[in-house]
Order: structure tokens, then C-alpha cells, then sequence
């Protein structure tokens, strides 16, 4: 017998200029369903009034990002079992550090721009691929085979980033992690973007990003292998090999 | 609308909710940094006790002896070395040392300021 859970949906509101306010809903749940599943159910069964974002429902389009309990979470695959208890209250708001359209969606435009301005790359080839857990038979070599980029431009990074809450110039993690793998060598134009005030040098190590990256981007990482390219560079240049 | 990134929502670096271990590390340090700022002020104005002559400064040392600013003291010694060991922690990662094991570097750190804090209230409550 299916395995059945009582939880209250607590979901974050906010329509025009109101101030954010809370609404509970009761409902029944199997507990190995996603959060995105009983937000879905208050839209399709309680209030046709509640406005959020999702599209895939399998961590491809990376339209469904909302902190869970306040973390930052990609709501189609986090189960509910894992965020809550039964008879328990799960917490359902809007990523922060966007604005917010209604409820629980929110504008993403400045942070699509800023994967623009850093060139992001939507598929690469293989052969410059970082493949995690790759098959014995992967075709590592060859470069006729493309593959999408880890990244899921989902903003989970940007929402948990502490500098990204302060700085709005600030290009933040999925941003500089996608420069990282364009690379300056490759693209040159890079190193002024990313060499400045609001580039690889805003960041303070606070290690969100990674933390609630639903992908295998680890933009941490990529960040400090961005400052390791950018003094590559920089000595390149000192030294007349650029 | 509302939710931007704002320079006024500096008060969301010192709040823990939702945050994992590097947050916290991200935390401590600004605590620290601002305590070891305060300290430096607070340093100014006592030393500014040496102008005021030997008799006021002298005052101020035996205050010293006081338990509550000896706790003021370590607390400060304990503030120099998390911020300190907690600085070497972002100066490896920054150079690509142990950036996947940032966790780990953090875990092994504090347990390194821990012995020395404790070293050095050893020091100032029984030496």
C-alpha cells in the first residue's frame, strides 16, 4: 500500500506591491513524491491564483528552483520525504536574490544577460567536457560528439551566494563557472569581464553555490580555477606571451 | 519590485538560516573581522591612557586583572586565530588547493584554533 504523509504546504505570496505573507495548505502526500508535485496540487485543487515556474519535471530546464525549509532547492527532484516529517510544515518561497514576479516565481533576466555577456556555452564537446563517472566506453576522444552543459542556468547559486545578496553587479557563480569553462584562452574578451570589481575577485569563499548545485557544475571550484586562468593570463601578458 | 540584491541587505551575510558549512566559515569570519575591529578601536582609546599620564594608565592596567576583561582578552585571542586559520582556509582554496575538500579544510582548522584558544586560556587563567 502506497505510503501516505499529512503535511501543510506553507507557500510564500506576493502579488504587485503586497508584502510578503504566508498561506498554508493542508493536504495528503506520498512522501516519495516532489515538492514540485504538492505545489502543483495547491494550484490545480486549491488556488488557481498561485504563479510559479516549472516546465520539465526532470532537472533539465532548471525552471523550478524555490527554497525548501529556506534552502535552495530544485523542487522536481527533491522528495518530500527528504525536506520533511509527517504531519510536519514544509516551507515553500521564492529564490532570493531576484525579484520577485508573483509568488513564487521570479525574474531571472539579469541572470540569463550575465551568462550572455560570459559567452555561456549550451553544449561543448566532449573532448572539454568534465564527465563525472565516465563509462569505459565513452567516446572521450572524439569530438564529433557534443554533450549539453552541466549548468541548468536554474539560480540556486545565485539565490544562496551571501555577495550575490549585496552586490546586483556582481556577475555570481554560474556565470563565472561558465567563463571558467569557455575559458580565456579560448576567448580572450573573457579577462576583462571577468578581471574586475564585479567579476571572480567579488567572491568570499562562502562555498553556497556548490553546496545547493543541483548539477555537476561545482561553480566553487570553477570560480578559483577562473582566478588561476585570470593570473595565467595576466602573467601571459606581463611577459609579452599573450 | 522587490527581492533585488541591495548593499542595505548586508545584515543576510550574518544570518545562518539555510546555510551549509562554507556559510558558516563565511559567517565566523565577518563576526571575527568586525569583533577584531572593534578591538583595535577599543586598543586606540587605551593606549590614548599613556597621553593622559602614568597614574591613569597605570589605573587601566590593573583593571586588566579584572576576570570579565580577561574573558574580553580571550575572546579576542580567540577572534585572531578563527579569522586567521579561517584566511589561510580561503587563501588555499583561492589557489586551488583543497577546494573540494573545503569542508574538511574548515572542520580541521577550528579544531586547531580550538587547542590553541584553549592553550591560551590555560595561559591566561592559570599561568
Amino acid at each position: 500500500m502506497t505510503e501516505k504523509w499529512n503535511i501543510t504546504l506553507r507557500v510564500s505570496r506576493q502579488k504587485d506591491t503586497e508584502n510578503q505573507h504566508f498561506d498554508d495548505f493542508k493536504m495528503e502526500v506520498n512522501p516519495d513524491e516532489y515538492v514540485l508535485d504538492a505545489v502543483e496540487r495547491v494550484w490545480a485543487f486549491m488556488d488557481r491564483t498561485l504563479c510559479y515556474r516549472h516546465a520539465c519535471h526532470h532537472s533539465t530546464c532548471g525552471a523550478c528552483g524555490m527554497r525548501v525549509n529556506g534552502v535552495e532547492k530544485l523542487t522536481c527532484i527533491t522528495p518530500i520525504r527528504a525536506v520533511t516529517s509527517n504531519g510536519a510544515t514544509l516551507k515553500v518561497e521564492p529564490l532570493r536574490n531576484f525579484p520577485v514576479v508573483s509568488d513564487l516565481a521570479v525574474d531571472m533576466g539579469a541572470f540569463y544577460r550575465k551568462m550572455e555577456v560570459v559567452s555561456a556555452r549550451a553544449v561543448l564537446p566532449i573532448t572539454e567536457a568534465e564527465i563525472e563517472n565516465p563509462a569505459t566506453n565513452w567516446p572521450q576522444n572524439d569530438a564529433q560528439f557534443l554533450r549539453l552543459s552541466d549548468c541548468l542556468e536554474c539560480g540556486l547559486c545565485i539565490s544562496a551566494c551571501p555577495v550575490a545578496a549585496t552586490s546586483p553587479e556582481y556577475l555570481g557563480p554560474a556565470p563565472l563557472a561558465a567563463a571558467q569553462d569557455v575559458g580565456i584562452h579560448r576567448n580572450p574578451e573573457l579577462l576583462g569581464i571577468v578581471d574586475c570589481e564585479d567579476g571572480v575577485w567579488r567572491c568570499h569563499s562562502a562555498f553556497e553555490c556548490t553546496a545547493v548545485c543541483p548539477s555537476f557544475v561545482d561553480p566553487a571550484r570553477r570560480i578559483m580555477a577562473l582566478r588561476t586562468q585570470v593570473i595565467g593570463a595576466k602573467l601571459g601578458k606581463l611577459f609579452g606571451k599573450a | 519590485m522587490n527581492n533585488q540584491p541591495s548593499a542595505n541587505k548586508f545584515w543576510a551575510w550574518f544570518n545562518p538560516m539555510g546555510r551549509q558549512v562554507g556559510g558558516w566559515a563565511f559567517i565566523l569570519n565577518r563576526i571575527t573581522a568586525l569583533g577584531l575591529t572593534f578591538y583595535l578601536f577599543l586598543h586606540l582609546i587605551v593606549l590614548n591612557q599613556l597621553a593622559q599620564g602614568p597614574a591613569a594608565y597605570g589605573g587601566f592596567i590593573a583593571l586588566t586583572e579584572n576576570p570579565i576583561v580577561k574573558l574580553g582578552e580571550l575572546l579576542v585571542v580567540a577572534a585572531a586565530i578563527m579569522h586567521g586559520l579561517n584566511g589561510i582556509r580561503i587563501i588555499f582554496t583561492s589557489f586551488g588547493i583543497g577546494v573540494t575538500r573545503q569542508k574538511e579544510l574548515f572542520y580541521g582548522f577550528m579544531v586547531v584554533a580550538l587547542v590553541a584558544i584553549l592553550f591560551f586560556a590555560a595561559r591566561m587563567y592559570m599561568g
